[in-house]
């Protein structure tokens, strides 16, 4: 590993910084579909994965790369797989069972301009509910936002962090520029880098599902004989298909496993929100423009700040609300028809005017010029 | 053989949940047996994954051992990322017609294909019986189901000799009323390294027989023995004369090198020079 990846200043693209991020969470496993514009993972993992005797494999689809991430995760392995909007449609069935078997692995998502085929080499940012709500039934997803190279790097060990600690499926919703630009990224020494590791069970344990805090999770061939099942199950994982209390008590309990720790998942930059009387919610590749718009905003005068979410999901309601009550406008600039701000909407309870900037198609970014103006109406 | 058979020491000791007549209770002996004669004193070093269906409850949770009930027709993708990670674990999975020849098919040749070294049993009863008896990929032409009430219209697949052509190192099809052969199967499969697959032709009387005509068990039984044909034999007719009759025997028996072998000893061994 410290051979593979020194420490030091490197000129990256954002797939690129996902790879080697990967790698350093200790990521040995790696199945996925070839899908624009998220392949390049794939291709630099596949050059990585066996130099640190990992497996890297290109399933027949999107649906067999979900399910043997799900499968080398029991048998032990931090695993991933990368795809793009289509194909995150795709493994939408088999991220509502790992939730629901509390198996821990990373989905990213390098979102393109959809639905459908839509536009396949072109940046977006149209999957932010889809990452939400995109299983049936009820369940919460951990979903986290980069907006640079760097971050790529650093979220991607997060996310990781994020699945092994909380024993559940994490998302890494990316967009195309994030996903394809390259600069500047600092790679701190492997020894800096905070790994977290799932909790085993003990000898003799035989309750592995279903707890209020994080179960143990055994690994397959130890001895466990543990039954691992996405139909509704009590903590022994014997299946319960009409009992409403054991699937209450279930899914209560998965839910409450990360909505109880949200200060711990929820990470947010935030900028100058104290006294500003505009302020901006922002995500992703958005935030680049975000950053310009306020500069030159300050420059004419106006007080605005911005708060961009590192992690979109849990939202984090409370922080708009409370947002909310000191300004006066909050402006919601997101490449898609308006996801994020019914969101802001909601937690802002009409205490603030809440505003849209909104650009779909052709991978055309949102400009500072755009946001500038929103702010300035 | 150290000991006598006893079924009881590979379960867990819950109640199966199938239909009295259910082929899936040979399906169990039967394996649970070959498991034994090979010396097995328990399950351990086993892991099971199974699809959704009725077949799929066979290991799920009932057999005493690590077992994975997985979404329906990903049996066989989750059983190739347990395998690739840990080579050393038995992966057995087991699946319905539906789930594997329907919904899973694509991961069914895929798998053959890549020659993954898991051994997959398909209990083929011709219908989707846990939904209540549709019509599926293996019925048989001009049969009555819930969703063909004027008969069939679609010709039935063979998904044995179709995952024998996609490369398996073992594929062979037995019948339940061939419970020794398939348990001499199942032992083979177990031997072989490499994707082993092995299709049951089962009996649903609750879901596909008593529509398509059959007064009870012992009548489907007849039919299996009677349609029955070997595989030598059957290679001297032709397809008119095969029409409605169930091949049986080994399809295919090799030693090429497994998915692994070639992920560890090819592509590892270049990467660490």
């Amino acid at each position: 590993m410290a051979s593979l990846l020194g420490s030091g200043v490197y000129f990256w693209q954002g797939n690129e910084a996902c790879a080697y991020g990967a790698i350093a969470a200790g990521c040995r496993f790696f199945a996925a579909y070839p899908i624009t514009p998220s392949s390049e993972i794939a291709e630099r993992l596949a050059r990585l994965l066996p130099l640190v005797d990992g497996i890297f494999i290109q399933m027949e689809d999107e649906l067999a790369s979900i399910n043997a991430v799900i499968g080398a995760s029991w048998a032990g392995a931090k695993a991933m797989t990368a795809t793009s909007g289509p194909g995150f449609s795709l493994m939408q069935e088999s991220i509502g069972y790992a939730f629901m078997t509390e198996t821990p692995c990373v989905i990213v998502n390098v979102q393109r301009v959809g639905p459908s085929t839509g536009q396949a080499t072109k940046a977006a940012q149209g999957d932010v509910m889809q990452a939400r709500w995109g299983t049936h039934g009820d369940y919460v997803p951990i979903v986290l936002s980069p907006n640079s190279v760097q971050e790529m790097f650093q979220l991607t060990v997060r996310a990781f962090n994020l699945a092994e600690k909380y024993r559940t499926p994490v998302i890494l919703l990316v967009d195309e520029i994030v996903g394809h630009m390259r600069e500047k990224i600092e790679v701190p020494p492997i020894k800096e880098i905070c790994i977290v590791n799932r909790k085993k069970p003990k000898k003799g344990d035989r309750s592995f599902f279903a707890w209020a805090e994080v179960a143990p999770m055994p690994t397959l061939g130890e001895g466990f004989n543990v039954s691992v099942t996405g139909s509704t199950h009590d903590e022994y994982g014997v299946r319960f298909t009409a009992d409403p209390e054991v699937h209450r008590r279930l899914i209560s309990n998965l839910v409450d496993k990360i909505e109880k720790h949200r200060n711990d998942i929820v990470e947010l930059e935030a900028w100058n929100t104290d006294d500003c009387s505009t302020a901006i919610i922002c995500f992703g590749c958005t935030s680049r423009a975000v950053y310009e718009a306020v500069e030159e905003a300050r420059r004419k005068g106006v007080n605005v700040g911005y708060v961009r979410l590192k992690t979109l999901w849990p939202f984090p309601a409370e922080t708009i609300r409370r947002l909310a009550q000191r300004v006066e406008k909050i402006v919601v600039p997101e490449m898609n028809l308006r996801q994020l701000f019914y969101e802001v909407e909601r937690a802002a309870y009409g205490m603030a005017e809440v505003t849209a900037v909104n650009k779909i198609g052709g991978g055309q970014i949102i400009t500072p010029e755009e946001i500038l103006e929103e702010i300035l109406s | 053989m150290s000991s006598k058979f006893s079924i009881q020491r590979y379960l867990r000791g819950l109640v199966f949940p199938f239909c009295p007549g259910c082929g899936n209770f040979i399906v169990v002996n039967s394996f649970l047996k070959a498991v034994h004669e090979l010396g097995h004193q328990d399950l351990s070093g086993f892991v099971f994954c199974s699809g959704i269906g009725c077949a799929a409850w066979i290991p799920s949770p009932y057999f005493l051992a690590d077992s994975i009930h997985t979404p329906h027709g990903r049996s066989i993708p989750v059983a190739t990322g347990v395998k690739l990670f840990r080579p050393e674990l038995e992966v057995v999975v087991f699946g319905g017609d539906g789930d594997l020849a329907g919904i899973g098919l694509n991961h069914l040749i895929h798998a053959a294909r890549r020659n993954v070294d898991i051994k997959v049993i398909m209990v083929n009863n011709m219908v989707y019986g846990m939904t209540g008896g549709q019509v599926a990929p293996t019925t048989p032409f001009g049969t009555v189901t819930t969703t063909t009430p004027y008969k069939s219209f679609e010709r039935p697949l063979d998904v044995t000799r179709l995952i024998a052509a996609a490369g398996a190192n073992y594929a062979a099809r037995w019948t339940t009323v061939h419970p020794e052969q398939f348990k001499e199967a199942v032992k083979k499969a177990l031997k072989i390294r490499g994707f082993s697959f092995i299709e049951m032709v089962s009996q649903c009387p609750t879901a596909f027989g008593r529509r398509a005509g059959f007064k009870n068990v012992a009548e489907m039984l007849q039919w299996f023995k009677q349609n029955s044909i070997l595989k030598e034999k059957a290679e001297k007719m032709n397809w008119k004369e095969l029409e409605g009759k169930i091949v049986i025997g080994e399809f295919v028996c090799r030693q090429e090198p497994t998915l692994g072998d070639n992920v560890r000893q090819n592509i590892w061994r270049k990467t660490h020079g």
